[in-house]
């Protein structure tokens, strides 16, 4: 555990390395640069609102920030993820030449998507400014669901990142099953409409159920999460992670005869 | 004296799948059925080697002898099936020059990332940024993205990146066929003056010549085996009049 820790400690520039590179290479070239992170999310929002409020009514007062602020939360899970999915199968020329310690790579990727989120957050702000939404000093109660969200997205890296290495496959049915979150969390309708249907029953065993209400709670309903909220998003949190790391290493010595 | 690396009795094991099997679906099939082959393979057969501080240490051997496995179980990328290796210090492998880099990045970006790869951390890399430049001699192509250079120049930024930085040991795999005439001498030049600084160097080479001129000391081997340790003449002597 110790030994794990200062190699760590010795190779956190390369994490800070691979997350400016992540920033460089996604924005070179682009007369906009970094700011297309804010302003992504931001149209992104608006064509969606514009879609929903005119095909599908849904009786939500302000929809522009529920929908914001719901699809910020799962674009942080789907980019952190996917990211990290194939981070290791696509280092694999490093892998091959250098020791480093490989978790790195699908860290990296939850990091960079974290720093996503947090300009994303910028966005949301600016919709609450104009659309005149209260600011409660509850928004910094939002960390609490980032944090573990966080958290939860390295597990799921880990476990991905490794996986993928010997199944291809999984990044296909990854696909599918982000999909069916993305329609199983309300994001861009309200929980109501789960009313008689099977989500009723078992939509709360989805983790992102409790990420995205509980930083909605935080941004438009102006309580800070509660405790059994917390404990929630902490639980699915831990146990991910711990899924994760527990295959991550018991796979990764066998992962360059596979790379 | 402590060796600085030391291999002992390592052998590694392949499996070779005899029908490659890549997806889940056709895996519990196989697994079903109690057809899932794999052909073993072992790349080295318990093989034993000291390297001592300030070694230039050869391995020679016909391709597919096990020589570069052998450097990667050193290099700490391959866990052997078998046996240990133990490692006094800092590694620096330059297997394949360049492996480190992103061609999106600029050669500045590179050198700081590459630094951070090996292990390296920002206020060593500000040390030696100047002398990296200096020895690639690439100073007016400081800002360029890497995919712009010719592969001589990424060589050469490799090449500086790995021996500036002064690591303890120095895995050279075939590397010194690279670049033009004079940059080949100035980095055999350069291994020469890492050699007498102390630093261990562990060469792969085909060229017995470059072994001969280099090495203090060479291991030959021959599907895994080692066939024969000992002083460069010795051992290059019998490994030539062996084909």
């Amino acid at each position: 555990m110790k030994s794990g820790l200062q190699t760590f400690w010795r190779y956190r520039f390369l994490l800070e390395n691979l997350i400016q590179r992540d920033i460089k290479v996604r924005y070179r070239r682009s007369k906009l640069g970094i700011l297309w992170s804010v302003l992504n999310p931001l149209l992104m929002m608006l064509v969606m609102s514009a879609v929903f409020s005119h095909f599908f009514r849904f009786d939500i007062p302000n929809y522009p920030v529920y929908l914001l602020s719901g699809q910020l939360v799962f674009t942080f899970f789907n980019e952190g993820t996917n990211s990290s999915m194939g981070s290791v199968l696509y280092s694999s020329r490093l892998i091959k030449k250098v020791y480093m310690p490989k978790y790195i790579f699908p860290l990296e990727k939850s990091c960079f998507a974290f720093l996503n989120m947090c300009f994303s957050l910028i966005a949301l702000v600016m919709v609450m400014v104009i659309t005149g939404a209260p600011m409660h000093l509850s928004v910094i109660g939002v960390i609490i669901p980032m944090f573990f969200e966080f958290v939860f997205i390295v597990g799921a890296g880990l476990f991905l990142s490794a996986t993928a290495i010997y199944f291809r496959d999984i990044m296909h049915f990854w696909t599918i099953i982000v999909t069916a979150l993305t329609y199983a969390t309300p994001i861009f309708y309200p929980e109501t409409i789960w009313q008689g249907t099977i989500l009723q029953y078992v939509g709360k065993l989805n983790p992102m159920y409790w990420y995205v209400t509980t930083f909605r709670g935080c941004i438009i309903d102006g309580v800070f999460p509660s405790l059994k909220a917390t404990a929630i998003c902490a639980f699915f949190a831990v146990i991910m992670l711990a899924i994760g790391a527990k295959t991550f290493q018991k796979l990764q010595d066998n992962f360059i005869l596979y790379i | 004296m402590e060796p600085m690396v030391s291999v002992k009795n390592v052998s590694m094991r392949f499996n070779l799948a005899t029908e490659k099997v890549d997806s889940l679906k056709e895996y519990l099939i196989k697994f079903a059925k109690g057809n899932l082959k794999f052909e073993e393979f072992w790349a080295l057969n318990d093989v034993s080697i000291d390297i001592m501080p300030g070694d230039v240490y050869g391995l020679v051997g016909l391709n597919g002898s096990g020589k570069s496995t052998l450097l990667k179980t050193i290099a700490g990328v391959l866990k052997p099936t078998k046996g240990s290796v133990t490692v006094n210090g800092v590694i620096a492998p330059l297997i394949e020059l360049g492996a480190g880099f992103d061609m999106d990045l600029t050669a500045r970006e590179n050198i700081y990332l590459n630094g951070a790869v090996l292990g390296y951390s920002k206020k060593y890399m500000d040390e030696h940024f100047r002398e990296i430049v200096d020895f690639s001699e690439l100073h007016n192509f400081l800002d360029v993205p890497l995919k712009n250079y010719s592969s001589g120049m990424v060589a050469r930024i490799a090449f500086a990146i790995a021996t500036t930085t002064k690591p303890d040991i120095l895995i050279a795999d075939e590397i010194l066929s690279v670049g033009d005439y004079t940059f080949q001498e100035k980095c055999e030049n350069r291994m020469k003056e890492l050699m007498s600084d102390g630093t261990t160097v562990i060469l792969v080479s085909h060229s017995i010549d470059q072994v001969r001129r280099l090495c203090n000391k060479v291991t030959w081997l021959e599907h895994g085996n080692v066939m024969m340790t000992g002083a460069t003449k010795e051992v290059c002597d019998a490994y030539m009049s062996n084909y």
